[in-house]
């Protein structure tokens, strides 16, 4: 069990985890990402109060 | 219906509590089971009270009164926190204020060492740390979800359970009760009660995510999440243990020897990077830009950011066990994924600072502005120190000395406090619906006790560190070790003093803060006429 987990610790998921990571990196500058970055950044600066 | 599930709930756990109490097996056991009876017993009397009173209108607007509390709760146990621990800086250089038997006043074992430095780690990271995140997260998820906090009453179970869980924590170290786990003392009846109140924490902050105006999800919270799941599973796997009894404090580690050495700073390490890390990285990533007045820098790199941190720094808990029976293979992997580290830390650092850009001149007019600004500073020098520690061959020299200490608190005192109280600044006036602090002048005290504490702190640890390092490993001619270990005690005094001195600054500038929050909050020193505002809520 414990070579087995180790083994897969050092291959498959560590392939797996980093591809995910370079997945998320790469999805944060997919085409279009600008605009709504900028409109997530301002979210800070609404909503001071709450209307309801 | 729910009163009346409530009432036999509440009376069970005060009956249970009350027979612990009887049957307990050690003091502390038995002191903690009263806690809890009396904290039941007064929950009941109320419930029962409030039973047919007409139901009270439902509140709107943002909930801002549990909030208020964590400031008050922040405040307190930082001054609490900071207090112990200028008192145990100078118990290390006179072992006289252990209040031991060599002293004109003995209370052996209470005031020892010891038991005085787990409650004063405690006291800081998670009580005053722990509030200062709670009251922040509650306050941001709010303003960023644009909706109110999720499950009315149970944030302040939350809150209430908390401030339990951390007087259950003190009270226990005081009385001897640990699980000898660094940062995870508390036995196994006090880490089931945390349990309980961070799963409860955990579903109003997701409630409220998911019931938010907003479509996107602030990066703030991001890191608020992290933060709170991360130390849920930490948590979770650390403190696996087995009572000797349910009657009685003790209990007895599931791993042993290596296991729960890596098991241990796993947690620890972890702890440093979602409690201290992550969760006041959420607090960077709403108060820098807010107080700047301007949006962070580059939002994509705050996303970088915060994978890059979670993907990294679970694996960096191995380089507090370098040189130990760890396998070495898990040792490098430790300092390499630590070197990796410090990439995203200070990607993050940057981002922090540059959200300022075009608004550098703030400070020269904003103290509060000065103190995130210190405090982001603060953040991206210890993580340049922190990854040059994990390296092995500096570790070697540096590991077992006070340069570690000296590390933690650049961090701690210089990122968390910073930041935290630039956040109480920043929120006080607004929570009560004040124009303005009271007073600017006291900011800029605060500002440069505090900093000057720091450098007095971190410097001198520096040189001590270094020099206990050179001292443990220096050998004559023959291949002797030339210094004993009290050899490098007697030479250690003057710095020792030094830290304590920086401590004294540092909670100077503590009690300064306490006097300006207190002042605004009752409305002393606004402008005339804006004592007209509507109340909160």
């Amino acid at each position: 069990m414990y070579h087995f987990l180790r083994e897969l610790a050092d291959s498959w998921a560590l392939l797996a985890l980093t591809l995910i990571f370079l997945g998320v990196v790469a999805w944060a500058f997919r085409p279009g990402s600008r605009e709504i970055h900028k409109d997530i950044a301002d979210i800070p600066f609404r909503n001071d109060d709450l209307e309801d | 219906m729910w009163n009346g599930v409530k009432v036999i709930v509440l009376a069970l756990v005060v009956l249970f509590a009350a027979l612990a109490a009887n049957f307990g097996r050690d003091a502390a056991y038995q002191f903690h089971a009263i806690l809890f009876a009396v904290a039941a017993a007064y929950l009941l009397i109320r419930t029962i009270k409030g039973i047919g009173e007409p139901v009270k209108e439902k509140p709107t607007g943002y909930m801002d009164d549990v909030v208020r509390a964590g400031v008050i709760a922040t405040a307190f146990w930082g001054v609490a926190g900071f207090l112990v621990g200028v008192w145990i800086a100078f118990e290390l250089a006179f072992p006289a204020l252990n209040l031991g038997n060599q002293s004109w006043i003995n209370i052996e074992p209470f005031a020892n060492f010891g038991r005085l430095r787990p409650l004063h780690t405690s006291a800081v990271i998670f009580a005053f740390g722990g509030n200062a995140l709670i009251a922040t997260s509650f306050y941001i998820v709010q303003r960023t979800s644009a909706t109110r906090l999720f499950g009315g009453n149970a944030a302040w179970f939350v809150f209430w359970g908390y401030q339990f869980f951390i007087v259950l924590a003190a009270t226990g170290y005081l009385l001897g009760v640990t699980q000898s786990k660094e940062y995870a003392e508390p036995e196994w009846y006090i880490d089931i009660w945390l349990t309980i109140v961070w799963v409860v924490y955990l579903i109003v902050f997701l409630g409220t995510i998911f019931k938010r105006k907003e479509p996107h999800i602030y990066v703030a919270n991001w890191f608020f999440l992290s933060f709170i799941v991360t130390i849920a599973m930490l948590h979770l796997v650390n403190n696996m243990a087995v009572p000797v009894s349910f009657l009685g404090s003790k209990s007895v580690q599931l791993f042993s020897g290596v296991q729960d050495a890596l098991t241990q700073w796993w947690y620890g390490h972890n702890a440093v990077g979602f409690f201290l890390t992550a969760g006041f990285l959420g607090m960077m990533y709403y108060f820098v830009p807010k107080q700047a007045e301007r949006p962070v820098y580059s939002y994509k790199l705050s996303i970088i950011h915060f994978w890059a941190l979670i993907f990294l720094y679970i694996w960096a808990g191995p380089h507090h066990l370098h040189y130990t029976a760890l396998p070495d293979w898990a040792q490098t992997l430790g300092m390499v994924f630590s070197v990796m580290l410090w990439m995203p830390s200070w990607g993050g650092m940057i981002n922090g600072l540059m959200t300022l850009s075009g608004a550098w001149d703030k400070l020269r007019t904003d103290p509060i502005l000065r103190m995130m600004v210190v405090s982001v500073g603060f953040y991206g020098m210890s993580t340049f120190e922190g990854p040059m520690m994990s390296i092995k061959a500096v570790n070697s020299l540096s590991h077992y000395t006070d340069w570690t200490i000296g590390h933690v608190h650049s961090g701690a005192l210089g990122w968390n406090g910073m930041i935290t109280f630039g956040a109480l600044y920043f929120l006080t006036p607004r929570l009560w619906n004040r124009e303005r602090l009271y007073s600017l002048r006291l900011v800029n005290w605060h500002f440069w006790l505090a900093t000057i504490g720091i450098v007095l702190y971190a410097s001198s640890m520096w040189v001590t560190g270094i020099m206990e390092g050179l001292m443990w490993r220096e050998v004559d001619d023959q291949g002797f070790l030339v210094n004993a270990f009290a050899d490098t005690t007697a030479a250690k005094l003057p710095m020792y003093v030094v830290r304590g001195t920086g401590g004294i600054l540092y909670l100077a500038g503590a009690l300064i803060m306490c006097f300006n929050l207190w002042k605004t909050a009752v409305g002393a020193g606004q402008p005339r006429g804006s004592m007209s505002a509507v109340p909160a809520e």
